[in-house]
């Protein structure tokens, strides 16, 4: 399989990242090589393998469900580049 | 006083024959970072950053940390534009471990590459860290910064984080001591996210029983990591025993093949020859799927990597681009916040879990994942560990591999299997060129076994003078 330049122009989109179009040009050359180099993987019979999402055998790791402290509300807004009160402003979202 | 040229371990000897004070090591650290730094450039933010952090008077060793370790009150940047400015509300807990056993670190963070994309460190915002051994070269990445710091004795010991190599490779390139511990042996609490199945932080030292005191010290189960594992911690100065005799090894077949150094090839054919001679014993193994790990790996780590990036949207923290929508500001705040590699590695990573995609790369890439970890399963049932070299070549020169972001990923092939399987594993100083660049030994061991690795380790740097070698600066 390979990557064409819509193709980068779409999964662009869905990173939320917008690309100039001699950005575009470029990184499409440069993944086309990459999974051309990954493409080796097909050559592997995986049929019957189990994936590995995780090297841990771990499921539903839970803490107690009891209150405790957390980070103080104007500590967890000192970073923000737009606040207002106790909240974070993002653009207007509703017309 | 040359304080600084010390190991952390003969400075806490120091300490406590109330020979010296932390204060006087500190002084002593601070005139070595004024005097060098300008030519490494291991440190960032200077001089806008506080040198030291609090608890630096405390009676213990300041540990030099990577810039994607959060710092609470010192700017925790990951060495991008995106996070500039990053101030966190808390500390990693490796943080407080550090803190809670007496030791402090240092306000100023180390360089790395971006977000801990790359294997030379010159994927940083802040421009590239200097190989001290020959200045024309990387330090090796992604913990360039922390493995140059402690190569240059401007710093004393440090933290870094492994997610394909990234302590090891740069410690086999600044010819320091590099530990990737068993996934989950240490909290990734306030680490800040590459890929979540792979990442773990470890030490940068000058020896290896330095290595062994800050695992002891950063390692345990900690509840803020759901992956962290709830096993005792063993005293691991206690593994520093001068003695491998019988100890089983398996030399990988696949790792001794085209596209690695002649002259790196024969150094650690003499490093394995001295620990025979110490009466290690080896036998050549198979890992038949190590050629597809490289390309496992850069589905795997930036598919995740895709994903833990997607909170740097321009809302909480870091740059926000001024714009008018929502979707604009998402879109502008990312194209003028990541470099070339992040938004290459999250395009990447993006692709490998779209729709129509998934399959053949993503589900493919777990399944790969599994066959290298039975090759390992499977040598380790009849062997204690196995060795390998670091890398395939020594450093390179700064510039060499930028344009050919494919010749940089393969720079880590030795490495990259390690944190597909989770293992331990281990990088020490085994020699160095006739160039004069340091050489890496790679010693890997089964789940939960770092002991293993400070043992060997630990002997045949008992057994050698490699660890005490240091570039003319």
């Amino acid at each position: 399989m390979s990557i064409d330049k819509k193709t980068v122009e779409d999964v662009a989109h869905l990173a939320r990242i917008e690309l100039k179009p001699k950005e575009l040009e470029k990184l499409s050359g440069q993944l086309e090589h990459i999974l051309a180099f990954i493409d080796k993987l097909s050559s592997l019979n995986t049929e019957n393998i189990a994936p590995t999402s995780h090297i841990l055998p771990l499921s539903n790791v839970l803490r107690k469900d009891e209150p405790r402290s957390s980070l103080a509300t104007e500590k967890t807004l000192k970073n923000a580049p737009e606040k207002q009160g106790d909240f974070f402003v993002v653009p207007r979202v509703i017309e | 006083m040359e304080l600084y040229k010390l190991t952390a371990h003969e400075l806490l000897e120091k300490i406590k024959k109330k020979e010296i004070t932390s204060e006087q090591i500190v002084s002593d650290l601070t005139k070595r970072i004024e005097g060098i730094e300008a030519k490494v450039k291991a440190y960032v933010r200077v001089p806008s950053s506080t040198l030291l952090a609090p608890g630096a008077q405390a009676n213990g060793i300041p540990v030099s940390i990577k810039d994607n370790i959060c710092t609470d009150g010192y700017n925790t940047e990951c060495c991008s534009k995106i996070l500039q400015g990053f101030n966190p509300p808390y500390n990693a807990s490796v943080i407080n471990k550090i803190i809670a056993s007496g030791n402090s670190f240092l306000g100023l963070k180390c360089n790395m590459d971006e977000f801990a994309f790359g294997s030379s460190t010159e994927n940083s915002c802040f421009g590239p860290t200097h190989n001290p051994w020959d200045l024309e070269c990387v330090p090796g990445g992604s913990s360039g910064g922390s493995a140059a710091a402690v190569a240059s004795d401007e710093a004393l010991w440090a933290l870094g984080s492994d997610t394909g190599g990234s302590i090891r490779q740069p410690a086999s390139f600044c010819g320091v001591v590099g530990l990737k511990p068993t996934y989950g042996r240490v909290s990734r609490f306030g680490l800040i996210a590459f890929a979540s199945s792979l990442d773990q932080i470890g030490p940068l030292t000058k020896d290896v029983e330095d290595a062994a005191l800050l695992m002891k010290i950063i390692s345990g189960y900690d509840p803020q990591d759901s992956t962290s594992i709830n096993a005792p911690v063993p005293d691991y100065t206690k593994a520093l025993v001068n003695d491998v005799k019988g100890i089983k090894i398996g030399i990988p077949k696949e790792y001794f093949v085209q596209g690695l150094d002649p002259e790196v090839k024969e150094i650690i054919e003499e490093a394995i020859n001295k620990l025979k001679a110490l009466g290690a014993q080896f036998q050549e193994v198979s890992l038949p799927h190590s050629e597809y790990a490289v390309a496992v790996y850069y589905i795997i780590a930036t598919a995740e990597a895709s994903s833990n990036l997607a909170r740097f949207d321009g809302v909480q923290y870091g740059l926000r681009a001024k714009t008018e929508g929502l979707m604009d500001m998402y879109k502008k705040t990312r194209a003028q916040g990541f470099g070339d590699e992040a938004k290459r590695r999250i395009l990447l990573g993006t692709f490998a879990l779209a729709h129509g995609y998934y399959d053949a790369y993503y589900l493919r890439a777990l399944k790969v994942r599994t066959l290298i970890k039975q090759d390992f399963d499977h040598v380790f049932k009849d062997f204690d560990c196995i060795i390998t070299p670091t890398s395939p070549t020594p450093a390179f020169k700064i510039g060499e591999k930028v344009d050919d972001p494919l010749k940089m990923y393969l720079s880590d092939i030795y490495t990259i299997s390690v944190n597909l399987a989770g293992i331990p594993a281990i990088s020490v100083p085994c020699g160095l060129t006739k160039k004069g660049l340091p050489v890496g030994l790679q010693i890997l061991s089964k789940h939960l076994n770092e002991e293993m690795l400070l043992r060997l380790a630990h002997t045949y740097e008992q057994n050698t003078e490699w660890h005490k070698m240091k570039p003319k600066l």
